[in-house]
């Protein structure tokens, strides 16, 4: 995970926990307001385009809270909407602005 | 602004799920309540952040929507007749000789033996655009709501976002708006469809001109808007106008109780777990606001706090009488107040 001053991290979670817990769990500085229940964006990332293809498509919810993010790209999630599983080991992802 | 104040036993900032049961335990120790909250209707979190969405952890109730359970305390607490002052933030509280004085962003005064903070993570506010230059421009040519219509007549405006409020106030301001626009970052909207067709039809007739992109910047002097940079898949284009009204969604901050002289730890204030009294003698504070070892944010835990919050406050309200503990299985009061005694 790459924070927002660019600084790298290496993170390690359990498989089936979100990608914002493992931020979170690893005390970095992501707000994650409400908790992981796609309902605040304040959870957002970028994730490194390679990557893109392997997670699912977003679904309606998270597409309809990046709408109230800032700064969305084509590659913006919402990291409580990631769940890790054994092929997304070494996942790279960047930490938006926060707002 | 100020107005005779309202006196009342218990006065209760925030109206979510735990400030709505205060209201229940209170009432079973004969306690009146008014409650304050910067929302236009109760619920907090469960009806602004995820009303549709299921809530599997209530005790007896194996599953409800936020909304559900919103509905369902209202119900609860209609027989203690509480009283609701929406659409305004409690911003001061001051000590008075007989308990606190606390005043709203509406000049309401209220009066009271004891106050409640039932603020959740504080008050709902709208999110503010987060582009350096923004501030500069707010309250002259950008804005996050809308007070008054007329301050927009003739104005060319751009409403960014693509939810209800943005379409909304796109479609009241139309008929006395100078140009008019709307940007967002995909071509669907997740407002109401009869919302969106009347947009679409406004568009077609070109009214109201569509941009889908982000805005990146905001270029003028003096706080006076000329033109707003919106980048789209295509690069970027500038879109001249006077007046952008962001809707972003809103976000939570504990606002002006940070002010009120209560010991806190980070944004949460501290409390006795025996009896959910702040260091202010008389002033409680329950929910997802308050915090002590162990705390964990659930409503669950929220209701709990309310019933030991109630023998306390009930010593203020009542000193010279003496509680005693009944279940509202034998509470004949209650019984009679709901009609079935
Ligand atoms: C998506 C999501 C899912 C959740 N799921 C569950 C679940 O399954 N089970 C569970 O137990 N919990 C769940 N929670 C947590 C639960 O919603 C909260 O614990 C609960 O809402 C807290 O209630 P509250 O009354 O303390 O505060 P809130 O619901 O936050 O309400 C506080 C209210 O106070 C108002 N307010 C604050 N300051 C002021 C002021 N100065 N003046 C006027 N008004 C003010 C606010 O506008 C707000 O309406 C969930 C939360 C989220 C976001
Ligand atoms: S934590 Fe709120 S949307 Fe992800």
């Amino acid at each position: 995970m790459i924070d927002r001053e660019g600084v790298e991290h290496e993170l390690e979670g359990e498989v089936g926990w979100s990608l914002m817990e493992v931020i979170r769990e690893a005390g970095l500085p992501i707000e994650a307001a409400c908790g992981g229940c796609c309902a605040c964006a304040t959870c957002h990332v970028y994730v490194e385009p390679e990557w893109l293809p392997r997670l699912e498509e977003p679904c309606e919810d998270e597409n309809m809270m990046l709408d109230e993010a800032f700064e969305v790209r084509d590659n913006s999630r919402l990291s409580c909407q990631i769940r890790l599983t054994e092929e997304l080991e070494g996942i790279r992802v960047v930490l938006a602005p926060e707002f | 602004m100020s107005s005779e104040p309202v006196r009342t036993d218990l006065v209760i900032v925030g109206a979510g799920p735990v400030g709505l049961f205060a209201v229940f335990e209170a009432g079973l120790l004969g306690m009146s309540c008014h409650l304050v909250d910067n929302l236009d209707r109760p619920g907090g979190q469960c009806a602004e952040l995820y009303p549709e969405k299921p809530i599997y952890d209530i005790p007896a109730v194996p599953v409800c929507t936020g909304q559900e359970l919103v509905d369902r305390l209202m119900q609860q607490i209609r027989p203690f007749e509480p009283t609701f002052h929406f659409r305004q933030q409690a911003e001061r509280l001051e000590r008075i000789e007989k308990g606190w004085r606390v005043t709203t962003s509406a000049g309401t005064v209220f009066e009271a033996p004891a106050v409640v903070i039932a603020a959740g993570a504080g008050s709902f506010v709208p999110r503010r655009m987060p582009l350096p230059e923004a501030s500069s421009f707010e309250d002259r040519s950008l804005f996050y709501v809308v007070r008054r219509r007329e301050d927009f007549r003739g104005r060319n405006i751009l409403v960014a976002g693509g939810g209800d409020s943005a379409l909304d106030w796109l479609l009241e301001l139309e008929p006395l708006a100078g140009e008019l626009a709307i940007v967002h970052r995909r071509k669907d909207f997740r407002a109401k469809p009869d919302s969106v067709e009347r947009m679409r039809g406004l568009i077609e007739a070109g009214r109201i001109r569509m941009h889908i992109g982000q805005i990146v910047g905001l270029e003028g002097v003096d706080g006076r808007l000329k033109a707003v940079r919106i980048r789209n898949p295509e690069g970027e284009i500038r879109h001249p106008c006077d007046t952008v009204l962001a809707f972003y969604g809103l976000k939570m901050e504990l606002g002006p109780i940070a002010d009120w002289g209560l010991e806190l730890e980070g944004s949460h204030i501290k409390v006795d777990t025996a009896t959910f009294e702040t260091n202010l003698p008389g002033v409680f504070a329950v929910g997802d606001i308050c915090t002590y070892p162990g705390k964990l944010k659930l409503i669950l835990s929220g209701f709990h706090e309310t019933a030991l919050m109630s023998h306390k406050a009930f010593t203020y309200c009542f000193p010279e009488k003496r509680l005693v503990f009944r279940h509202t299985t034998s509470s004949s009061d209650l019984r009679k107040k709901l009609g079935v005694a």
